[in-house]
């Protein structure tokens, strides 16, 4: 694991029971054994350092589930590894858990990287609209989907001419919010042409 | 408990209640007392049940649930056992997905239909066994070299280390997967042994409610 990702698990808080492995004495599953003799307290100390890889994998998966469910549909969760057939549900080791919250830690990097670009993105948007707005007679049909604002899928922003042909001659521009989403029954002129 | 029968917490292994010490199997018994069989068709009151759970999730709702607090409680339980809960959905997030690709809660027979209802009801998942192909208490614990899920000779070989529930002699289901073929429920089953996965997160009342939901729902008054 990089020290960024790292620093990805530990960013939020510093809690005393979020610590690597390795603060515990562990290196890659093996009991890197100097500080105690005792076997019973080295068995002892390996499942507090499971414990906390676990509490470090809740804190992970909690932030992991918020930003998705936050963000729909906008971003979406990286694409999971297929589970193979050897996969089930078993007690994972200190390595397998590590392995576990580093992926996971990937994953949350990733997806933050993914919603600070969209925030980044929104605001730009946001940026454009406001200039639309204010000054619609340059931004000649210019068009900006909603979903680009954050605030949903469907309708676009579009500047046209005020009395359409009258309006592009004149240089009367507006900025409308056109369309919305399509009805789930179709329009009325289908659904009901009596 | 009202209404239904009892629930008790199954037995554990030593080492899971040293690692995972908030995991418990809640076990109960029901006895279906329906005229219809528990494979058959539902009756009214438990399709109209199912049908009113199905509007009661929209697609809003479907992507937030895994923030709710019993369903973010069984994917990080996931995680800590090695399943991957956006390739192996959480039984909750299952039936929540099927429900938006099909547009509802299908009815699949009475029995599947009483545990889906306590299922999206609390977001616990229940489990039913013939209770006559049970032995003694019911319990969480890892598979063994060569062991077989179930009595049956052909039976599949389950990898040692794996969660399973099991009796006092067999494996009987893999935890949150399988249960072993010849245990369970069939058409002319009256006796049902029930059994719960409360994981770290979940309330017991809340696990408690998913059984007793069965229960009353197999043994109305």
């Amino acid at each position: 694991m990089s020290n960024f990702e790292q620093s990805v698990i530990e960013r939020d808080d510093q809690a005393p029971e979020v610590a690597s492995a390795r603060d515990f004495g562990f290196a890659g599953g093996e009991r890197a054994c100097g500080r105690c003799g005792s076997a019973e307290l080295g068995q002892t100390d390996e499942r507090a350092a499971r414990a906390s890889l676990r509490a470090q994998i809740a804190r992970l998966e909690r932030e992991h589930s918020q930003i998705v469910a936050e963000r729909f549909p906008h971003i979406r969760a990286p694409a999971a590894m297929p589970a193979g057939p050897e996969c089930g549900p078993a007690l994972l080791d200190l390595g397998k858990l590590e392995r576990s919250r580093d992926a996971l830690a990937a994953a949350v990097q990733e997806l933050r990287a993914s919603a600070i670009d969209r925030l980044e993105h929104e605001g730009r948007a946001r940026e454009r609209l406001q200039r639309m707005r204010l000054e619609p007679g340059r931004y000649k049909f210019a068009r900006l989907p909603v979903r680009d604002l954050g605030q949903g899928v469907c309708g676009v922003w579009e500047v046209r001419p005020r009395l359409g042909l009258i309006g592009m001659l004149a240089g009367w521009w507006e900025l409308k919010l056109s369309s919305g989403c399509p009805l789930s029954r179709g329009s009325r002129s289908t659904r009901d042409p009596g | 408990m009202s209404g239904g029968g009892e629930s008790a917490r199954g037995w554990r292994a030593l080492e899971i209640e040293q690692e995972l010490p908030e995991l418990h199997l809640l076990t109960g018994e029901a006895m279906h007392t329906r005229e219809q069989p528990l494979t058959g068709t539902s009756p009214s009151d438990v399709r109209r049940r199912l049908s009113e759970l199905s509007d009661r999730f929209r697609g809003a709702r479907a992507v937030s649930i895994r923030r709710e607090p019993v369903p973010a409680a069984y994917r990080v339980f996931f995680r800590h056992i090695g399943l991957e809960p956006d390739t192996e959905r959480t039984p909750i997030e299952a039936a929540v997905l099927e429900r938006m690709v099909r547009g509802g809660f299908p009815s699949r027979g009475l029995l599947e239909d009483v545990l889906l209802v306590a299922l999206v009801d609390t977001g616990v998942p229940v489990w039913a066994l013939d209770a006559e192909s049970v032995d003694g208490q019911l319990g969480i614990r890892t598979s063994r070299e060569g062991e077989r899920l179930g009595r049956s000779a052909d039976a599949v070989v389950l990898p040692a280390g794996r969660l399973v529930v099991a009796d006092a002699s067999r494996a009987l289901a893999v935890l949150f997967g399988e249960l072993a073929p010849g245990h369970e429920p069939h058409s002319r089953t009256r006796q049902l042994k029930l059994f719960a996965v409360q994981v770290a997160g979940v309330p017991s009342m809340v696990a408690e409610e998913a059984l007793w939901s069965c229960q009353t729902a197999l043994q109305p008054r």
